[in-house]
């Protein structure tokens, strides 16, 4: 009697799961971030990004002549939690997923997505490892990763600058030091750069004549600066006074308006990578636009990298022309698409191609986008 | 050799700051036996007031040197008016007190300055105006020692010669080291000692004052926390020279200043807090009042 009972559950089961993947009239669109609790903000934009994507489509008549549905899961950022959320979404049968918002939660949700072969798009997660430990094939993003600073940083001292002798600092925080870390890693593989100091300095301290001095020493051409802009602020400005034309390269805790006030002219002739200027695409814009138009406020975070993230999953389900999952990923890897952050495609690793930042220049007291 | 001449200088400025701060530490820790946690908010209190000052200045014309030494002096005198009300409001009426007391009130203090600051003016960093010039008699050596460096020592030799004027020379002078010396006797042979820890109080407040102008025009910032830092690094001074001790303030201040210099010039900057505060434990442990500070006898 239990055999036959255990067999009827398991018939049951089938029908049921049939059900949900066969038989649907809908594509869904699974959203997962934090909805509630203090990280709230980071998830909510991409939420509402979606909600107004979702209504524009079906409005056009939707995706392979089907009405999207939106699955909205909240995961609180946290990665206990997202696991569950995963699994929700999978069990509803969602075709794509537009998340999730952190990358710990990211990380520990991917595993699930994976084994279901559901293409999944973070509008936030940084973390270098999602894209380039190859471990998540079903995973893209419309930010850059991390480590795309450093990337580019490096990429433009070699070629761009062309350096020697370098001097890396950072401020011993996880953000300052990580991108000092990848700058070492970065140059010290490309083999044409000598590295003579890389040092840790403390934040707030009075002076940093010392390792100005050192850095006259060791004769660097550059000073690479991982960190903030107050302390950037205090080494320029000490670099002047002590007459070393060393030229300083900086990450985008440096860009930022406060640096240019209180660097004043010492800061003119550094380079600082920061997020490219989105506010020539007409799209950017526009959503901006709607946004305001429908709540009546500013957008937030990753609301435009949410927006672009939701037109990207669902323009690859219509070029795939079904929610086959190799099909989607083929199109996601190879059809371009016009978002908010650009026009896109992913290349082999998940990121999106052409997003992210642009090394811009301090000259006459403003950053200058350098092409 | 340049290299450590660099150094040297480095460590030399640094450490003449820390002195000019330590001074107010301990001329108070030897009348009244209380670490005046909210001095290094005074320090913060005296570069804002002079960048206010210099903005003023700039608006109506002045310029370079003039609107340095008015800025001083109105920073000075502004943050006398602190150290004075300070006194008054967070320490007087705790001086019979038990001694953590008062230890929490100016923690107390220096939370609510700082604060004060923070709401007043901006949590931002916010540029000073670069009011030393440069000399052009010193631009051949202005990477080993610039003319702002110059300043700040000429500016803390002339304060410290008049410091010890005064309190070797003069009435009042005599009266302060009657009250370290014995409270009770001082105020038997008719020394206001109410005053006189006013006057102390007074005294130290301008010295961090004009600290925090000298190291604001010279590295072109300020914010609110800025006193919190250096705060501590001028109480480890004192402690270093022995706490209570005028010379040994000073000589702690140059100690340490050095010590950071040197250490992140020749080891790592990484370490310089590391090998710094080692020295502290090195220095107390074999000379536990500090290097120039005597033990006293506890009679009983």
């Amino acid at each position: 009697m239990k055999k036959m009972t255990v067999l009827f559950s398991i018939l049951a089961l089938a029908l049921s799961m049939s059900a949900t993947s066969f038989a649907s009239d809908t594509i869904k669109l699974g959203v997962a971030g934090p909805h509630s609790g203090d990280l709230a903000p980071y998830g909510i934009p991409a939420m509402k990004a979606a909600q107004l994507v979702v209504k524009q489509i079906n409005a056009k008549g939707g995706v392979l002549g089907k009405q999207v549905e939106l699955l909205i899961q909240d995961d609180q950022c946290k990665p206990e939690i997202a696991t569950n959320t995963a699994t929700k979404l999978v069990t509803d049968g969602a075709h794509v997923v537009l998340g999730h918002i952190c990358s710990g939660a990211t990380k520990a949700a991917l595993g699930i997505y994976n084994d279901a072969k559901i293409p999944v798009m973070s509008p936030s997660a940084t973390d270098n490892g999602l894209t380039y430990s190859g471990d998540y094939p079903n995973f893209f993003r419309t930010i850059a990763a991390n480590i795309s600073q450093a990337e580019l940083a490096s990429g433009y001292l070699l070629d761009t600058l062309g350096f020697k002798k370098v001097a890396i600092l950072h401020d011993k925080g996880d953000y300052g030091k990580g991108f000092a870390d990848d700058m070492k890693m970065l140059l010290e593989k490309s083999g044409k750069v000598e590295i003579v100091l890389f040092e840790g300095i403390t934040p707030g301290a009075m002076d940093y004549s010392s390792i100005v001095q050192k850095i006259r020493k060791n004769k660097a051409e550059a000073l690479i600066f991982g960190g903030y802009h107050p302390e950037a602020s205090k080494l320029v400005t000490q670099m002047s006074r002590k007459r070393l034309k060393t030229i300083f390269i900086s990450d985008d805790g440096v860009k930022d308006d406060s640096f240019l006030k209180v660097a004043g002219p010492a800061a003119n002739g550094a380079f600082v990578t920061g997020p490219r200027d989105l506010s020539s695409i007409p799209l950017n814009a526009a959503a901006t636009a709607e946004f305001k138009a429908e709540y009546g406020a500013e957008p937030g975070a990753f609301f435009q990298e949410g927006y672009s993230a939701a037109l990207a999953l669902l323009n690859a389900v219509e070029q795939a022309g079904s929610t086959d999952y190799d099909k989607v990923v083929d199109a996601l890897h190879n059809k371009y698409v016009e978002t908010p952050v650009g026009k896109i495609k992913f290349d082999s690793k998940g990121d999106a191609e052409g997003v992210g930042y642009s090394v811009y220049k301090v000259e006459n007291g403003a950053f200058t986008e350098m092409k | 050799m340049e290299y450590f001449l660099e150094l040297f200088f480095g460590g030399l400025t640094r450490g003449s700051i820390y002195a000019l701060i330590a001074l107010g530490y301990t001329m108070v820790y030897g009348i009244i036996q209380l670490i005046n946690f909210a001095h290094g908010e005074i320090y913060m209190i005296g570069a804002f007031v002079a960048l206010i000052v210099a903005g003023v200045c700039t608006i109506y014309g002045l310029s370079g040197v003039s609107i340095l030494i008015l800025a001083g002096v109105i920073a000075v005198i502004y943050a006398c008016a602190y150290g004075y009300t300070l006194e008054k409001v967070a320490y007087r009426p705790l001086r019979g007190a038990p001694r953590l007391s008062p230890l929490i009130s100016a923690i107390g203090m220096s939370i609510f300055l700082q604060n004060y600051v923070l709401l007043a003016q901006t949590s931002d960093f916010l540029p000073f105006p670069r009011l030393i010039p440069d000399f052009a008699f010193m631009e051949p050596v202005a990477h080993i020692i610039g003319s702002p460096e110059l300043v700040i020592l000429i500016t803390t030799v002339i304060t410290m010669i008049l410091l010890t004027l005064l309190i070797k020379k003069t009435k009042v002078g005599k009266a302060m080291r009657a009250t370290q010396q014995d409270m009770n006797m001082a105020r038997l042979v008719g020394v206001n000692v109410d005053r006189i820890i006013s006057l102390t109080f007074i005294i130290g407040s301008a010295l961090a004052a004009i600290g925090g102008v000298l190291v604001a025009s010279y590295i072109g910032q300020v914010n609110f926390y800025i006193g919190f830092l250096a705060g501590v690094k001028a109480f480890t001074a004192a402690v270093l020279g022995g706490i209570g001790s005028i010379p040994g303030a000073v000589f702690g201040g140059l100690v340490l200043g050095w010590a950071e210099s040197f250490a992140a010039g020749y080891i790592s900057s990484d370490y310089e807090d590391v090998f710094t505060f080692g020295l502290l434990v090195i220095i107390l442990i074999l000379r536990p009042a500090g290097i120039l500070g005597k033990v006293r006898k506890q009679k009983v």
